[in-house]
């Protein structure tokens, strides 16, 4: 008899498939659940759901309760929020997981304050303190932040996608699917009529060799343009940073760090940016990281390795030709 | 006649936030005299309920929970054409995670009367959670759209909107009352205008505290949040930097040499 409540997942589809980051969360519950000697169950809704349960067990579930119905198909948040949090109330949950995707960030608060608990947002660890108590780990003002929740049940918690890895899937593992009733009288209040995915433009950031990213220090549209070119010129993919989207001048696609993606480029090049901890845990895993930036005392440089003191707005045109003059060079040798 | 409620935070200036830090010892906020501004993506639903307005007969009520100096940031929205602002500030209401954020807000909402629809921006600036919107909608019993970036269809009851959705959208139709969260797409937030400055001046700001809205104690602020900071780690730097010198040209070469020799262009 298990004395803790499971750890939970709630696991994601997009047009059948499982995204990379519930199986990441499965990997990182499997841990926890060990330390608490508890079971890791998963929850995934969705239509035709009938390999899925089975990768989420390789991945190390114990059990899968599985929402199937062509009305679970796409995302519908009032039917999803009362499945979740119906059988949440049955199982008792010590922990609760869920990706930081545009799913994830809107499910995970709804379900949160139905259930009277706490949700700590895009979290970069998930560690257990001496009392067993989740703690989430953020980046905050100058440091990074343990959250926890002491009291209520479950335990909360979003992460992005790439904080955690896939863990190596073992196909021998066995473990319980549990088919989730679907109510006869759907609610009626919201309803996702379609879920359009375009192809974006540039090279993806995830699976980027190269990325470019610029901060508020590009002034305006037209600085903003010069890193935008930067990026072209290496073929690199161009990341940004709040304060960036803020202005308008980028996507939020674009953002990288906690709230945002979490890259591991060959080379990251940080452009008019402070090194603020939110931003610069998203690119930990780079492997050489350069920042540009024209305030010698600015935080960034303690965090790359080459620091170029310099007006970003003058020093990147002379940059793009350098690097154009190296490759031409690379093509006539 | 449609009751827009637009919820705005006061954060530290985004663009000084460099200064701000933690206190180690207490682990609170030392805003440094990082003067306070509305929430970037409050602006963009702010601008969203004047563009109702403009459509439609509306009135607008400015929601914020905050200190007392944030009655500036209402005051700064009554000048750009709300109707009605109202400040939440009460030292029980200080400490308030996201929870206790949005259930503050909710009993406040009830204790506006009635509403169709709740705008706030998608996320803070500063504590970059989510939730207060969702929870919110959760707490008042009604649908949320989070991220929403267009608004499609304005009908009586239903309103069809698309909503960010990774590297897309969704078409959503959902009946009011609602909250929507937005996102900067969703418009071009509008600059203040001299003469609505002026008229601002006559409008008068509600402050309500814990005895206006009726809640226990427990309920509101740091007693009524189910997460607190248990502990903060100062952030450690695991790169030895070279800060290159010489002239511009040099910088540049310098660099684009280095990185030819690390192997990574």
């Amino acid at each position: 008899m298990e004395t803790n409540g499971p750890v939970w997942v709630i696991a994601e589809q997009m047009d059948c498939r499982l995204l990379a980051v519930s199986l990441q969360l499965i990997g990182q519950a499997r841990k926890l659940a060990d330390r608490l000697e508890t079971s890791v169950e998963a929850v995934l809704m969705g239509d035709n759901m009938d390999l899925q349960p089975q990768q989420l067990i390789a991945a190390g579930a114990d059990r899968v309760y599985v929402g199937n119905a062509p009305d679970l198909a796409d995302y519908q948040p009032e039917l999803y929020t009362e499945l979740v949090v119906n059988l949440a109330k049955a199982r008792q949950p010590e922990i609760v997981l869920i990706g930081s995707t545009a799913m994830g960030r809107e499910l995970a608060p709804l379900v949160a304050a139905s259930l009277k608990t706490g949700l700590t947002a895009h979290c970069i660890d998930l560690v257990l303190d001496e009392n067993n108590i989740l703690e989430a780990r953020i980046p905050a003002y100058g440091g990074l932040l343990s959250i926890i929740c002491p009291e209520k049940r479950p335990q909360m918690a979003t992460v992005a996608a790439g904080v955690f890895s896939i863990p190596e899937p073992d196909e021998t593992r066995t473990g319980e699917v549990v088919r989730m009733e679907i109510p006869e009288h759907l609610p009626g209040r919201i309803q996702t009529l379609e879920i359009i995915q375009e192809e974006s433009e540039g090279v993806p950031l995830e699976s980027a060799n190269i990325v470019v990213a610029g901060g508020a220090g590009a002034g305006d549209l037209e600085g903003w343009n010069i890193i935008a070119a930067l990026a072209k010129t290496l073929n690199a993919a161009l990341g940004s940073t709040r304060p960036a989207v803020d202005e308008g001048w980028t996507d939020l696609e674009t953002m990288i760090g906690q709230s945002g993606k979490m890259v591991a480029p060959e080379l990251y090049i940080g452009v008019g940016l402070s090194g603020e901890l939110q931003h610069m845990v998203g690119i930990r895993n780079a492997k050489v990281m350069v920042a540009v930036n024209n305030d010698p005392k600015s935080p960034v440089f303690e965090q790359v390795d080459y620091g170029i003191v310099d007006d970003c707005r003058e020093f990147v045109p002379v940059l793009i030709e350098k690097i154009k003059e190296y490759k031409e060079k690379q093509v006539t040798c | 006649m449609l009751n827009i409620i637009v919820c705005v935070k006061a954060v530290p200036d985004p663009k000084e936030a460099c200064n701000i830090q933690i206190d180690p010892a207490t682990k609170t906020l030392m805003r440094c005299d990082v003067p306070l501004v509305v929430n970037p993506l409050d602006k963009n639903a702010m601008e969203a309920a004047l563009k109702l307005k403009e459509k439609m007969d509306a009135k607008i009520t400015v929601l914020s929970m905050g200190p007392p100096e944030a009655g500036n940031i209402v005051k700064e929205c009554l000048a750009l054409g709300a109707d009605q602002g109202i400040l939440l500030s009460d030292p029980a209401f200080a400490g308030a995670d996201a929870y206790a954020t949005a259930y503050t807000l909710a009993k406040s909402v009830e204790h506006v009367g009635s509403f169709d629809l709740i705008l706030c921006g998608m996320a803070s600036s500063d504590g970059s959670t989510e939730w207060v919107g969702p929870e919110m909608g959760t707490f008042l019993n009604i649908p949320v759209v989070t991220m929403v970036k267009e608004i499609v269809e304005i009908g009586d009851e239903w309103w069809k909107v698309k909503a960010g959705f990774e590297t897309g959208f969704r078409l959503v139709r959902v009946k009011l009352p609602a909250v929507f969260t937005v996102t900067r797409e969703l418009n071009a937030p509008r600059a203040l205008s001299f003469s609505g400055i002026i008229k601002a001046r006559k409008k008068e700001i509600t402050r309500w505290g814990i005895d206006e809205l009726g809640v226990p104690e427990e309920s509101v602020g740091i007693k009524g949040s189910p997460t607190i900071v248990s502990k903060l780690d100062s952030k450690e730097s695991k790169r030895a930097v070279e800060v290159i010198s010489g002239t511009r040209e040099e910088k540049a070469e310098y660099i684009v040499r280095k990185l030819a020799d690390e192997g990574v262009i």
